[in-house]
């Protein structure tokens, strides 16, 4: 290829990239501030890695919802939903970051999904006082979760 | 159309989110046919429904004095066997008075304030689950068919808009679960078309009969959205949009629910 064209590639995709970077108004409502870049949010949300072990028990546990609409490797709960595609091998198709912004708001890749957006707070009517201003999850939890999703390989 | 017009129609409709279709007629099921054998033959089986003790209950209220006027309900109706046969089918109904609908429930405690002057009955309590269950029961089999009052288009409406709602930190709506994914599961449990045909009924997990409001109120809590009140007009207003849903569809008070 010849020099100039590769050139004129590259600025394209660089603008391409400074278009989808888009920083998240996290903060502003008290929660940790994330990038987006492209369909992915590529650094951890706590900075640190999360805990595969403690991600798979809060994929278990019937309060982080996720086992309402989505099946698993989980041999030890026959309660599994089918409302969602099932979360074996989904380390394999998606990459943490993919994963993490999947967790954080599906709906900014989906729109019509009926994935909860398990890191954000705006945007949300009639939310019951218990859970008014609070995300689903905490980041730790979220962190936990990549860890486990992405060590279910096939 | 002018070009402007028609810009703007065509960013409406692009701004609309993506709705699935109502459940054809043909195609609605009650929440009985998802059932296991044995919750529907406790159903079936008047001797072996529970619901049927609430409705015996009500069927003692019925003819009990009640309130300063001394007065029974059969006092005025009668035999509830012939006066109150497809009353539920059509309910929540237009009330001229207040100018807006009422549900059963709301019905009956009218009658005690206004005719007996008795104190209402408490939302959920044996006395008006008794009695609702006992009347609606007099509809049993009967096709569900909300009035043809203009007077109600708009509460219908409103109840469909709130059914069509995304809310509560889960951000669904009703139609999310009941119009786009009744043939699921959420977790152990079947989904169903959330039909209101079998209300006020014994749910297994409540080990105790319920209203309909009841039963909306927890998928609302489920959703993690602050639930409405009971007897709040949203409650109705779904209660409606729920009955028009499922018009044609037999009544089938006291039903039981897993
Ligand atoms: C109310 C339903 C619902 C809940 C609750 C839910 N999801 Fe999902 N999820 C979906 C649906 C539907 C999809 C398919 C893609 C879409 O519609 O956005 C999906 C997609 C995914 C994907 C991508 C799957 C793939 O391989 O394509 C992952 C990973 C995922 N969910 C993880 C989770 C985790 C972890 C939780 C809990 C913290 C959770 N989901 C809770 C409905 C749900
Ligand atoms: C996340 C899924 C979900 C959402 C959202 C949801 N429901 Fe339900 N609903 C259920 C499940 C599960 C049941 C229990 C199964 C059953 O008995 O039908 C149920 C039961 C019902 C029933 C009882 C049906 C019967 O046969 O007795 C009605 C009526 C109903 N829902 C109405 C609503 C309304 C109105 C809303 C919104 C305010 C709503 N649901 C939101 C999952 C949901």
């Amino acid at each position: 290829m010849p020099l100039a064209r590769s050139a004129m590639l590259i600025a394209a995709a660089m603008l391409v990239m400074s278009v989808l970077v888009v920083p998240s108004r996290a903060d502003e409502q008290g929660l940790r501030p994330y990038v987006v870049v492209g369909d992915a949010i590529p650094q951890s949300l706590t900075g640190m890695p999360g805990d595969a072990a403690r991600g798979r028990a809060l994929v278990l546990d019937r309060t982080s919802t996720c086992i309402l609409c989505h099946s698993g490797p989980l041999p030890e709960t026959q309660f599994q939903g089918d409302l969602a595609p099932s979360l074996t091998g989904a380390g394999s198709r998606w990459s943490e970051g993919q994963l993490r912004l999947r967790l954080v708001d599906a709906s900014r890749l989906n729109p019509a999904t009926i994935m909860p957006s398990y890191y954000r707070i705006e945007g949300l009517a009639r939310v019951g006082p218990a859970w008014r201003g609070k995300p689903i999850l905490s980041a730790e939890q979220i962190e936990d979760l990549v860890a486990y999703l992405a060590s279910l390989r096939e | 159309m002018k070009p402007v017009r028609a810009i703007v129609t065509v960013l409406l409709i692009a701004a609309v989110p993506v709705l699935a279709a109502e459940i054809p007629q043909s195609e609605r099921r009650s929440g009985f046919s998802f059932m296991g054998p044995d919750t529907q033959a406790m159903q079936n089986d008047d001797t072996a429904n529970p619901g049927i003790l609430w409705v015996l209950d009500g069927e003692a209220l019925w003819k009990s004095k009640a309130g300063a006027a001394g007065k029974a309900c059969a006092d005025c109706h009668g035999d509830a066997r012939t006066s109150m046969k497809g009353v539920a089918a059509r309910y929540p109904a237009f009330d001229k008075a207040l100018g807006h609908p009422v549900d059963l429930e709301q019905r009956i405690n009218n009658c005690r304030t206004t005719h007996q002057q008795a104190t209402p009955l408490p939302y959920e309590s044996r006395e008006l689950l008794a009695l609702t269950a006992f009347l609606a029961q007099q509809s049993r089999g009967m096709s569900i068919m909300p009035e043809r009052d203009p007077q109600l288009e708009p509460f219908i409406a409103k109840g469909r808009e709130l059914f069509l709602q995304r809310q509560g930190q889960l951000n669904l709506a009703c139609a999310n679960c009941h119009d786009d994914n009744w043939d699921k599961r959420l977790a152990g449990s079947a989904i169903t078309q959330g039909h209101p045909t079998g209300y006020p009924l014994y749910r297994l997990e409540w080990q105790s009969l319920g209203s309909l409001q009841r039963r909306l109120r927890a998928c609302i809590s489920g959703i993690r959205a602050q639930p409405y009140a009971f007897g709040a007009p949203e409650l109705v207003e779904l209660e409606l949009y729920l009955m028009w849903r499922a018009r044609g569809m037999p009544a089938e008070t006291p039903a039981v629910r897993p």
